[in-house]
């Protein structure tokens, strides 16, 4: 399980003349839940505009497998996202369409499957994100999770090898964001996708994520990576610490199970 | 890319029992063998009682897969047939229980209607009246929002309306110079073709003096700043709907109507009589153009023509029609906004709705007014 599925090699984000992140080197492997972390504004969401295809770095590459991201042909590099999904913020679903026209978007755009196939498939990926049924709403009747939700069905219309999230459970109440979390997780286990979540939620960080890496907004750049709940047990950087622990390194080397919310998931996964 | 085996089902049959094996690549691009075959093994009278599935010889796989057994357990479910699931491989199984973790809510599902043209007639009907009953509401609002104004209470910022009489005043300029400048071209060689017949060429200055100056000079202006001013107003004021950032100002203790209509619609009116003094004059210009270059008419015989043709009383009536005008259109591009829905597509239609809206009350106003002046003999 360690064949690596994305690597981002000597990246530099800017915008413009001002540097955001500098000198970024890391693997994704397959089958990691891939944690990026770090304070707001360090640099997440810049990362990963510049892993899906919406920015180019100022400098450094991404590979997919072997291949490079930005310097492929655009139709190339349109092929390559093809294989990738992504959960943006607050779903992004188009609200001129109702949540079976969005999911099956890609499905009609990108592939020659019959409509009968397509409404098929469509109904499948909604009962996978719990909304079985709910073709014909449109995105403004649902609720804040419904909408991320179905977003996550969108993106996992054409069976990517990878799925991007950006920040899922901001804005979930911890309920949900805990289903979120689990449905994320059971998806990478059965769906053998990677996942690559971009987040500051300390309960979801240390719940699902496997590999992390975390930018510093100080020095650009980032200064710890690995498993997240290795980092908290044994990370020295006071940054590290600190994020990770709420300013409240007093209780680092309390057992996780202490916390309720994190108790559950040390348990596997049981649907 | 490998190649792929071409994907197919096997049943088989043992007692009561129907085995169904998944053989070769089941991904979304293949040919998919039909399901009806064994689907129908599963009615009532073949006696089967349970289903299992076989995937020793099963290749890649994706959601292609998965909808097809789907289909399978669904069908065999409705049939009665015991479905087992355990034999399919961990991740299959996974899948599967999250689909029917969280079964489809009673009700959820919509049927999709479509309704008869009565029913369709009785829904615009409808529609339009609770239209018509917004609109008073609307003005009624606005009206209260005025006394506020007129007794100095009411809240907006200064700048607000500075910033608005900037926008569809002087960003206005060249759109308005070239539109009037055209309409009074056209004027001229429209008057021209017939008064050359009798070498009236002169008063070709009467025509346009008079058409600019009491109708097209208003109507142009308005017209424009309909789709300039009216519609950017919508689409501001439904943006600031969506992100429910009017809901913000109004639990920071401000009047939506105050802080963000009242400045918008002072500032239309305000300027809208200024616009069409301006698109009036250079409408004449724009026929001076055409008469001096083309028509044998000096530049001061022209000037004197205009001079004689068109009285004040001809300008005030412009000028009034416009300053109604951009009452109609700030207020139809306000209301618009205001009661655009939250998602993209709502200020969207709010938009086209506010142009169309403003447009319609355009002609309608000034054919009224039109036929009053007509009436009283001004």
């Amino acid at each position: 399980m360690t064949t690596p599925c994305l690597t981002i090699d000597n990246m530099t984000l800017a915008y413009g003349d001002f540097i955001i992140q500098r000198d970024l080197n890391f693997t994704i492997n397959r089958g990691d839940i891939f944690v990026v972390m770090g304070v707001s504004g360090c640099g997440k969401s810049t990362l990963l505009m510049n892993l899906i295809g919406l920015m180019r770095p100022a400098k450094g590459d991404v590979f997919y497998g072997g291949e490079s991201l930005w310097q492929a042909e655009p139709d190339a590099r349109k092929r390559i996202l093809q294989r990738t999904g992504v959960l943006f913020q607050g779903g992004a679903l188009l609200s001129s369409m109702t949540l079976g026209e969005n999911v099956a978007l890609p499905l009609t755009e990108h592939t020659r499957l019959s409509p009968q196939r397509i409404r098929e498939l469509v109904a499948y990926k909604l009962a996978l994100v719990g909304l079985a049924g709910f073709e014909g709403y449109y995105p403004a009747e649902l609720s804040g999770g419904m909408q991320k939700r179905a977003g996550l069905a969108r993106a996992m219309a054409l069976d990517p090898e990878i799925l991007f999230f950006d920040e899922p459970s901001a804005g979930l109440d911890p309920v949900s964001a805990k289903l979120l979390d689990d449905l994320i997780r059971s998806l990478r286990d059965h769906l053998g996708a990677t996942i690559v979540l971009v987040t500051h939620e300390l309960a979801s960080i240390l719940a699902i994520g496997t590999n992390s890496a975390f930018l510093d907004a100080e020095t650009k750049t980032m200064i710890a990576s690995g498993d997240p709940k290795r980092l908290l047990a044994e990370s020295r950087d006071p940054k590290v610490i600190r994020f990770l622990t709420r300013e409240d390194s007093a209780n680092r080397h309390k057992p996780i199970q202490s916390n309720p919310i994190l108790t559950h998931h040390q348990e596997p996964c049981d649907l | 890319m490998t190649d792929k085996t071409p994907c197919s089902i096997n049943v088989s049959r043992k007692d009561n029992t129907l085995e169904a094996a998944f053989v070769g690549d089941w991904v979304l691009d293949a040919e998919i063998p039909a399901l009806e075959a064994v689907l129908s093994q599963l009615d009532d009278g073949t006696g089967i009682k349970r289903l299992v599935f076989a995937t020793q010889a099963l290749g890649r796989w994706d959601s292609l897969l998965m909808t097809e057994l789907i289909r399978l357990i669904d069908y065999g479910a409705a049939q009665g047939v015991q479905v087992d699931t355990t034999s399919l491989p961990e991740g299959i199984q996974g899948l599967l229980r999250l689909v029917y973790a969280v079964p489809e809510r009673v009700g959820a599902r919509r049927k999709e209607t479509r309704d008869s043209w009565l029913e369709a007639l009785g829904k615009a009907g409808l529609h339009l009246f609770k239209d018509a009953q917004d609109f008073v509401v609307f003005i009624g609002e606005m009206a209260l929002s005025f006394t506020a104004l007129m007794r100095g209470k009411a809240h907006f910022r200064r700048m607000d309306l500075w910033l608005n009489i900037q926008d569809c005043g002087p960003s206005a300029l060249p759109i308005v110079t070239l539109i009037s400048l055209l309409v009074g071209l056209i004027l001229a060689f429209v008057g021209a073709v017939q008064l050359a017949l009798f070498g009236a060429q002169v008063y070709i200055a009467n025509l346009v003096g008079l058409g600019m100056t009491r109708e097209m000079g208003a109507l142009m202006a308005a017209i424009i700043m309909a789709g300039r001013t009216g519609a950017a107003y919508a689409a501001q004021l439904g943006t600031m709907q969506v992100n429910n950032e009017i809901d913000a100002l109004k639990t920071m203790g401000f009047e939506a109507m105050e802080f963000l209509v009242l400045p918008r619609i002072l500032a239309l009116v305000l300027i809208m009589p200024l616009l069409c003094l301006y698109a009036d004059l250079m409408g004449i210009v724009g026929g001076a153009i055409v008469t001096v270059s083309f028509f044998d008419v000096s530049l001061l015989q022209y000037l004197d023509r205009t001079a004689t043709a068109i009285h004040l009383m001809d300008f005030m009536i412009g000028i009034v029609k416009c300053a109604v005008f951009g009452v109609l259109i700030a207020l139809s591009g306000c209301m618009r906004g205001m009661q655009c829905g939250r998602s993209a597509s709502a200020v969207g239609d709010a938009t086209t709705s506010a142009v169309v809206t403003s447009i319609v009350f355009i002609v309608i106003a000034d054919s009224l007014i039109t036929l009053m002046c007509n009436r009283l003999g001004i």
